[in-house]
């Protein structure tokens, strides 16, 4: 831990705005990103990665549909549901896209919280999200349930292309996992926020660093990206 | 050009970010073997790949066995054959080349050269080690399963790579494979994205972008690839492993096999030529841009001179880094996509070999009225450029569709990029290892054993690579396992691939040598001393040597300059270390 030199002319160099600001964050030592973590530069970059796979899924779905010799089945009518004799194209993913985004609200206001040290309110939001986040999955594995009783396969279904079972559990399934993942690292996290880990500064269990309550952000980023992720799937695969 | 700057009087910024909290180990165990420091995480990188890459090379002799005394061994059918190519291929390109730059050097350098006290998430860099390690078991374990390894050779097409005619397809081999792949991908992640964390985010002050060595920007623009091209392979590998394990038709059109109609329908194989090129070419840079990193400052360092066009080497980097992901179908203009995909990715390959060649021409002019010291180092970042130069030669023929489409599926192209992507960047690693050897141990390696291995390496590669553009050209097909009685070629080509076989089994022996040297230079070898090439770049200014746990002791050090102050005029010795705010004593107090 060496003392830092003083050199007051550094310190008083204004950061320029616009490009020239760009250019000399660029140009300039030690960090590029100036008022970015390292775990937040991580978690960026990361995302960046995961676009590439979920682009890749999306991709090869959309040259296997566009392909296929066979017709495609309609996905308004194979997701419609009928509630109360009534016939609803594509209810459950109206719902399930609705708690998704919904759940990117209370995250925005536990990262807010969180950066004013609330820990109880932090805290609350985080489950509440992790609660709408386990709620889409379950309506997932209902869908899921729904369609496997009524025939459809990876390998094949009644209505038509082979590939539309296939693309279907594969990019949700993928999908689904991430929000999984996403429900997990929310209750590990709101449970250190609860527990006042980051007021304590106590050190992680693995990595034995001490925690910020930056971390709820960075969950955050990654929630919001699943969230961004599932916008795309829905106009991709379901609207289309 | 030269970013030199005296520190006297000159405006230093501050630190930005407080030291960071190391982890320390209390025991053997987590010293050692689940280690979180980025020096041991790099040589546990580097000793499983080379294990590995072991087994490859006894591959290689195998394959070339049977190419050069065809139905001499009994031991080596048609089965075998392709499953020894197919593991040969797919061992050296990623198990061996990717995880040695990336996880190997790419561990050991960039913290020591960014000046960083390690890699930013040391937790997350041990557990990238120990994944790579378990997709390295997945795929050696697939050498016993029922069937044994996958024999779909090493870009694994399909429909034929999954059917039963494939050795593999109908068992366990390429269901290892694709599992291996995947895993590999998930801990190669981990490690990706702490290696472009630190250079980004880590550095030491005063060190600027344009002031790391050209290695750590090598290796960084490959990371920043392997992390947007490997999402394709690892898409395609799920979506075969789902066509294989479930039945799914994602690659798999309507097939009739041994008389029977498979399940499958509508898939298409080409879809999976894309995704797997997608990754494919840019893996290709994503080995050679380190290798042309390294080879910048082996070069400037053994020639005791600055890299030539420092900016311009930067730029090129970057500049085929971006290219190298709009070409992947050059792999496939006989696959029958549409011809004027073929003359898009035509133009774009040959665009690449400009900055190719601008980097070319910087390391010739660099070593131009160089003080050339004929170290082992240089010498193999000589045989480099003659081999890299060689190899991109023939790149311009298979680039060009017309030309492209009668050499393609011949020995021609085996040669071209084994040439280009193997024996150049095994070169770098070579002489990448003399050159830090003796920063990992203290010790230099045995410059007798290093000088054998060389020339036997280097003139055994040409022996063996350049008669194949012969063969290749009078229309030797690749993946044959035996050519037999052919009309369109005379039988004394037996006798050519008979000497390339002998060859192939020296340069092997050779590299035996090289470990042997490894091995026996840890305890018999020189002290080398914390400078022994008298080199600027920070790796060399630590205060102990090997580096401690933390890199740098009390103090991280402070950058001044470039990393490529060699023979500067008026200073006093003619290097001068990136961490040194003076040149010395300047050239008039000298003459006073």
């Amino acid at each position: 831990m060496s003392a830092p030199i003083k050199n007051p002319a550094a310190e008083t160099v204004p950061r320029q705005p616009g490009l020239a600001g760009l250019a000399a964050d660029w140009a300039s030592d030690q960090r590029t990103f100036k008022d970015v973590s390292w775990g937040k530069a991580m978690m960026w970059i990361f995302l960046l990665s995961d676009t590439f796979v979920f682009g890749c899924f999306l991709i090869a779905y959309m040259a296997a549909r566009m392909s296929t010799a066979v017709p495609w089945p309609n996905p308004s009518e194979v997701f419609a549901l009928e509630i109360g004799g009534t016939h609803m194209p594509l209810i459950l993913i109206a719902i399930m896209t609705f708690v998704l985004i919904s759940s990117s609200g209370t995250m925005a206001m536990a990262v807010n919280y969180g950066y004013r040290r609330d820990r109880r309110k932090t805290a609350a939001l985080m489950l509440l999200t992790a609660l709408f986040g386990a709620a889409f999955v379950g309506m997932q594995a209902f869908e899921w349930s729904k369609l496997i009783a009524e025939g459809v396969r990876p390998w094949a279904n009644p209505w038509g292309a082979a590939q539309f079972g296939s693309s279907f559990f594969m990019i949700t399934g993928f999908h689904g996992t991430h929000v999984t993942f996403g429900v997990i690292f929310l209750l590990i996290i709101a449970r250190k926020v609860w527990r006042g880990d980051f007021e304590t500064e106590r050190p992680g269990f693995f990595t034995s660093r001490k925690g910020r309550y930056e971390i709820v952000e960075i969950t955050g980023l990654y929630w919001h990206f699943v969230d961004l992720v599932w916008v795309f799937i829905f106009a991709f695969f379901y609207l289309w | 050009m030269v970013d030199v700057r005296s520190g006297i009087g000159e405006a230093l910024p501050p630190p930005e970010v407080e030291d960071v909290e190391l982890y320390h180990p209390h025991s053997w165990w987590t010293r050692y073997v689940f280690s979180q420091d980025a020096k041991i995480i790099a040589i546990q990188y580097g000793t499983t790949a080379i294990a590995i890459g072991m087994v490859a090379l006894a591959l290689s002799w195998l394959i070339r066995l049977q190419l050069g005394f065809p139905g001499t061994f009994e031991l080596i059918d048609a089965e075998r054959y392709y499953q020894f190519i197919t593991m040969h291929g797919m061992i050296m390109v990623i198990y061996l080349l990717t995880a040695l730059f990336l996880g190997g050097f790419g561990n050991y350098l960039i913290p020591l050269m960014v000046g960083a006290r390690d890699m930013v998430f040391p937790y997350a860099n041990m557990l990238s080690y120990w994944i790579y390690l378990l997709a390295v078991l997945v795929l050696a374990a697939s050498f016993f399963t029922p069937g044994g390894p996958t024999g779909a050779g090493w870009t694994l097409y399909p429909p034929q790579a999954v059917l039963s005619g494939t050795p593999g397809g109908r068992d366990w081999g390429i269901i290892m494979m694709l599992s291996s792949l995947i895993i590999f991908i998930i801990g190669f992640t981990m490690g990706g994205l702490n290696y472009v964390v630190t250079v980004l985010q880590g550095r030491a002050r005063g060190m600027t972008l344009m002031r790391l060595p050209l290695t750590v920007w090598g290796i960084f623009t490959a990371t920043v690839m392997a992390l947007l091209a490997f999402p394709a392979l690892f898409v395609a590998c799920v979506m075969m492993l789902f066509d294989r394990l479930l039945g799914t038709s994602f690659f798999m059109p309507a097939i009739v096999e041994m008389g029977e109609q498979l399940q499958h329908g509508g898939g298409s194989p080409i879809l999976f030529q894309h995704l797997f090129w997608f990754f494919g070419h840019p893996e290709v840079y994503i080995v050679a841009l380190p290798a042309f990193g390294i080879v910048s400052d082996l070069i400037s360092t053994h020639a005791r001179k600055n890299i030539f066009g420092y900016r311009m080497m930067v730029w090129a980097i970057v500049v085929i880094g971006g290219l190298s992901f709009i070409v992947w179908a050059h792999h496939m203009y006989v696959s029958g996509m549409n011809p004027y995909f073929g003359f898009f990715f035509a133009t774009t390959t040959l665009i690449i070999a400009v900055p190719t060649a601008i980097k070319v021409y910087n390391w010739v002019l660099t070593l131009w009225r160089g003080n050339i010291h004929l170290t082992l180092p240089m010498l193999f970042a000589l045989a480099f450029i003659v081999t890299f130069v060689n190899g991109g030669l023939t790149g311009l023929f298979l680039g060009n569709v017309v030309v492209d489409v009668p050499l393609s599926d011949t020995m021609f192209v085996v040669a071209h990029f084994h040439m280009v992507m193997g024996v150049a960047p095994i070169m770098v690693i070579f002489g990448a290892i003399y050159h830090w050897y003796p920063k990992i141990t203290g010790r230099m390696l045995n410059e007798a054993m290093g000088q054998i291995h060389f020339w036997i390496s280097f003139i055994g590669a040409y022996a063996i690579f350049f008669p194949m553009h012969y063969l290749g050209l009078i229309g030797v097909p690749r993946r044959y396992h035996e050519l037999g009685e052919a009309s369109f070629v005379s039988t004394s080509i037996a006798e050519l691939n008979a000497f390339i076989s002998v060859m192939a089994l020296l340069v092997g022996a050779a590299q035996i040598l090289f470990l042997f040297n490894l091995v026996w230079s840890l305890r018999h070898g020189r002290e080398a001393g914390g400078n022994p090439w008298r080199a600027t770049t920070l790796e060399w200014q630590t205060p102990e040597t090997p580096p401690a746990h933390g890199n740098w002791g009390k103090e991280l050090p402070v950058v001044y300059r470039w990393a490529y102050d060699y023979s500067v005029p008026g200073a006093p010795e003619d290097f001068i270390p990136q961490n040194q705010p003076t040149p010395g004593r300047l050239s008039h107090e000298a003459a006073s």
